[in-house]
């Protein structure tokens, strides 16, 4: 079976830019890709493409197309829509088919126009991610699901704000040298717990931005890689997905994510690895305490001490396992199709020495990204290495 | 946010809403004693076919609420307003907590079911009232 080489990876600067329409977006995101990759478009056999709201705010379905030809590939095009995990699982079928040989170069990123919605539309977008008869009728938006899973988690393990607006902060402490972040601002624990409410237990400064952005992958065969002799050291070395119950109501668990856990053991085992050879990782911090959740399915906190990792440091830049080096989410921003792909990106470019905090990690040899859809009913996990 | 006039009606939810404002609502019960809610042809946790429906319990116990501030267009004039997820036994519920001060609801609290409207749309909601 073949490695799936990251070969070149683009990013729009995510934040507000409500004039930009997708296709410039994702076509921004590709010129970076294919540049950095050195691959020719010609050699692209397919795109795909993560979108989750297009016909909302822009009106337009049949993306796939679209952003092949903005992104100058005359090749088949399909979009992949699983809510905010959309580019995620575009992530996963290419890594899929290039390994069963079926295609050998594939254009795959994801994009998102938000802001030009507003905050009331934006909200009411990313509500229909829920279960629309069960969740949405009842006045459930999407950090309302959130709060629901936080004050769950409250009452089962403990834990309070203050523990959540340390991830906060961490996250926002990260994003400070990332060019690409929506916000490169510090802010304070206090900023977190003074800040208007959105959803109690959550305020405004538990929740990530409503963002416009795109992202591209070049992603190659080993062999193209080899016969083209591309700069491409990581790999894609393992890929899982897992899937739970719509409404938060009909799960099991209402403050665990048995998606992620699903996707990450498939994902861990599929790479060979386990979460202790996790250097750091890229997790879906929609919220702040998504990323609890995250990392207590994968493993990387037991279930019920999540809570604590970024306040007591074991998270941070500098802890033992760094988590969202890019800024996250909260930070860096979360146009929704754009983001699985965005942390492919952000991990390769973290393994290759060759992002703004890769001196956080200089040994890393392993990383991980964690992408959810809605209140994670899907969920994706990949591997990364660095393999040559 | 329906366009009266060409209202659409949703077979089984609406029928759900409309039994529940009568004090008649029930949940769906497979071969094997799976609770569920509807519209459903079949059990999401075993497969079966075999759907009946059942009497929802009087009360429910409130397992985890949220007092949303920033709400969508639909609830606007609604806000603030507290959701929460209530365990009638065989099936869960989410819906919106009346008759009380947002700030007083807790997890433990015993509700019943109350069809209301929302204020925003004249939509009905389901609601949730402290027994």
């Amino acid at each position: 079976m073949s490695d799936v080489r990251v070969a070149g990876t683009g990013l729009t600067p995510f934040g507000n830019s409500p004039e930009r329409t997708g296709r410039d977006l994702f076509a921004e995101a590709s010129i970076a890709a294919f540049e950095e990759s050195g691959v020719p478009r010609d050699d692209v056999e397919a795109v795909l493409y993560g979108n989750f709201m297009g016909e909302l705010s822009e009106h337009q379905g049949h993306q796939g197309p679209l952003m092949a030809e903005a992104a100058g590939v005359r090749a088949p095009a399909t979009r992949y829509e699983s809510a905010c995990a959309s580019s995620g699982v575009a992530v996963r079928e290419a890594v899929k088919r290039i390994r069963n040989g079926e295609n050998d170069v594939l254009l795959v990123g994801g994009a998102e126009r938000m802001t030009n919605l507003g905050t009331a539309g934006a909200t009411e977008a990313l509500a229909i991610a829920a279960d629309d008869l069960w969740e949405v009728r009842a006045g459930v938006t999407f950090p309302g699901a959130y709060a629901l899973m936080a004050q769950a988690y409250f009452d089962e393990f403990g834990g309070e704000h203050e523990d959540l607006a340390h991830i906060a902060v961490k996250n926002h402490e990260n994003a400070l040298t990332n060019e690409k972040a929506q916000y490169q601002r510090a802010i304070e624990v206090a900023d977190v717990l003074e800040a208007p409410p959105v959803s109690e237990p959550l305020g405004l400064y538990d929740a990530c931005p409503i963002s416009d952005g795109a992202s591209a992958l070049v992603l190659t065969s080993e062999s193209y890689a080899a016969k083209h002799d591309l700069e491409a050291p990581v790999a894609i070395t393992g890929t899982g997905q897992g899937g739970d119950r719509m409404a938060l109501h009909d799960r099991e668990h209402l403050a665990r994510s048995p998606a992620a856990r699903e996707a990450g053991a498939e994902a861990y085992a599929d790479a060979g690895v386990d979460a202790g050879d996790v250097d750091f990782a890229e997790v879906h911090d929609c919220f702040t305490i998504a990323e609890v959740l995250a990392l207590e399915a994968l493993d990387l906190e037991p279930i019920g001490e999540g809570i604590s990792a970024a306040r007591n440091g074991r998270t941070t830049a500098d802890g033992e396992t760094p988590i969202n080096l890019s800024g996250g989410l909260k930070a860096k921003g979360h146009p929704v199709g754009a983001t699985g792909a965005s942390q492919i990106a952000e991990v390769t470019d973290l393994l290759a020495g060759e992002h703004p905090n890769s001196d956080h990690v200089a040994d890393a040899t392993t990383g991980v990204a964690h992408n959810a859809g809605g209140t994670v009913a899907s969920a994706t996990v990949h591997v990364l290495e660095v393999v040559a | 946010m329906s366009d009266s006039e060409n209202e659409v009606h949703d077979a089984g939810f609406d029928n759900w809403l409309a039994a529940a404002e009568e004090g008649d609502a029930y949940y769906l019960e497979c071969a094997n004693g799976h609770g569920s809610l509807p519209p459903r042809r079949v059990c999401p946790d075993c497969g079966s076919t075999d759907l009946a429906e059942a009497d929802l319990p009087e009360t429910g116990d409130i397992q985890t609420f949220t007092v949303t501030h920033v709400p969508t267009p639909a609830f606007e004039e609604d806000a603030p307003y507290a959701t929460a997820v209530v365990d009638f036994g065989s099936v869960r519920l989410t819906g919106q907590v009346v008759g009380v001060d947002p700030e007083a609801v807790e997890t433990g609290l015993s509700v019943e079911l109350e069809i209301t409207v929302s204020e925003t749309t004249g939509e009905r909601v389901i609601g949730l009232r402290p027994a």
